[in-house]
């Protein structure tokens, strides 16, 4: 609560003053339960991070702290050199400025577990939405730009159709070229691929790893063991709110120092 | 039965369809407006606001129209002197003013209990997503949480227009000469109420038929996401592919 609003300048947030995003020391409880117990990250730009835990760790809760979809109780969180102001309410800490965070998030994309996508427009439709409305780019520019970005998830062909329509795949594939259409500067995923059905998971993984090619800095909270050891450069375990491992995919998962993430990967074979 | 008279009946009632029509299109959408703020009021999450907006629909749900009717136009007549005063009594003495308002101010009542259901039964991750892409205030609810809140309410918001053509029926009984008022007036000239009222009857239905087609069409205008998916869906130009 102390340090809500003031900056934390230890030597870790100015070393990497140039981090795409870095959170420092964040806490959050709901209720009596704290589910994150200071949890600090960065990365750079063109990162890919793959962040693990079990359920309740506080991994998706750190994710979402990011776009302040949940407001920490304390702690700094960084996106291209910006620190996110905050300020004590009655309720509890909340954003300072609405437009600062409203900026911030048209820049940090946030993929979702069920994909999110808005009903009652067509996939073309939810592909322009942020970016005419939020962004206010020309429209022509928008669909020539989302039709692009459709092709490039493969589900150009089903552009005017509705989210209700489509498999869990096709979805999530559309949630995806949503994001892309924001020009983020980071991608946040969570959990993207723990809702689709087995034989659906592959076709999302594949358009993940290709934005990871491109060198888009991606923030990805999820249980595919695979992705996390072939795509992403870094690996964040998480347990009980804080970082109990981290370092390159091949350090950790070749030699863990923490006995709870080997009996994390043994159990996720 | 006599076809002969019915048939003439029906000609003179069709002449206050016009009115009928107009009492229920003008307390729909003025109510719809008061509906709308007294909804977001509920919703505000501040008690002065949502408190007054409660007892406004215990008030006026809990108490039949017709009261309410004789309670504007025969009660207000009462503060006539104050009413000249504040320059409102132009408005209050003409009959057709007050039933509009009171059949506003209940109509309100109800549709605000529809439009909140509405407002609350919009997925909260769709709002979510709107929001990790950075809208805020009017634009998602003008983008996202209206549209779809819309959709959801609008079965229930049919049948509150029904119920609204089929109140305008009580304004006849402060003289107005709609469909009801001029079947009354029929009644008193030839003593044939049998077939008079159904005559009447018989118009509502016919009004309230092609309001339901209207309202039908628009649900399915809006709703193309609950249909099946086109079957065929055109090719893209080679020059995506």
């Amino acid at each position: 609560m102390s340090n809500g609003v003031a900056s934390l300048s230890t030597p870790l947030a100015s070393a990497e003053a140039a981090a795409a995003v870095s959170v420092a020391n964040l806490r959050k409880s709901f209720g009596n339960l704290e589910v994150l117990k200071g949890v600090s990250l960065s990365a750079r730009e063109g990162d890919v991070i793959s962040i693990l835990g079990a359920s309740g760790s506080g991994k998706s809760t750190m994710l979402r702290c990011i776009n302040m979809l949940e407001v920490p109780d304390s702690g700094e969180i960084r996106i291209g050199g910006e620190t996110i102001g905050l300020r004590q309410s009655r309720k509890g800490m909340v954003p300072a400025d609405q437009r600062q965070v409203d900026r911030i998030r048209s820049r940090v994309a946030m993929v979702f577990q069920s994909f999110n996508l808005w009903s009652h427009l067509t996939i073309l439709e939810n592909v322009i939405e942020a970016p005419i409305h939020v962004q206010k780019r020309p429209r022509h520019e928008c669909i020539a730009e989302a039709m692009e970005l459709l092709n490039k998830v493969g589900i150009a062909d089903k552009r005017n159709q509705y989210p209700s329509h489509l498999s869990g795949g096709q979805q999530q594939r559309a949630a995806i070229a949503r994001a892309l259409a924001m020009h983020p500067k980071v991608m946040l995923f969570d959990e993207p691929t723990s809702a689709l059905d087995p034989e659906l998971v592959g076709e999302v993984l594949r358009v993940m790893r290709s934005l990871a090619e491109e060198g888009r800095t991606m923030l990805v909270v999820t249980h595919e063991m695979g992705f996390a050891r072939d795509v992403s450069n870094r690996v964040v375990f998480l347990h009980k709110g804080v970082v109990e491992e981290e370092g390159p995919p091949a350090e950790v998962f070749g030699a863990p120092k923490s006995e709870r993430f080997k009996q994390f990967i043994s159990s996720h074979r | 039965m006599d076809f002969a008279f019915m048939r003439d009946s029906f000609v003179t009632l069709l002449g206050g369809v016009p009115l009928t029509l107009n009492l229920a299109f003008m307390s729909v959408s003025l109510g719809a407006i008061l509906a709308m703020l007294l909804a977001l009021m509920r919703m505000s999450g501040f008690k002065v606001l949502d408190w007054p907006a409660q007892a406004y629909v215990f008030v006026f749900r809990g108490t039949p129209l017709l009261v309410q009717i004789f309670l504007i136009y025969y009660g207000l007549g009462q503060f006539r002197p104050t009413l000249q005063e504040w320059g409102l009594w132009t408005f209050f003495r003409e009959p057709y003013w007050c039933a509009v308002l009171a059949l506003t101010l209940n109509t309100a009542a109800y549709a605000s209990e529809i439009i909140r259901g509405g407002l609350q039964s919009v997925p909260h991750n769709q709002v979510e997503a709107a929001r990790a892409c950075g809208m805020s205030g009017f634009l998602l609810f003008r983008r996202i949480v209206f549209p779809i809140a819309v959709r959801q309410a609008l079965p229930a918001y049919g049948s509150e227009i029904i119920l609204m053509v089929k109140a305008t029926s009580l304004a006849s009984i402060i003289t107005m000469m709609e469909v009801t008022g001029l079947a009354a007036k029929l009644i008193s000239q030839s003593f044939r109420a049998v077939e008079v009222f159904v005559v009447a009857g018989l118009i509502y239905l016919i009004l309230n038929f092609i309001i339901t087609r209207i309202i039908m069409a628009i649900e399915w205008w809006l709703s193309p996401h609950l249909r099946r998916p086109p079957a065929i869906e055109p090719r893209l130009e080679a020059a995506h592919v």
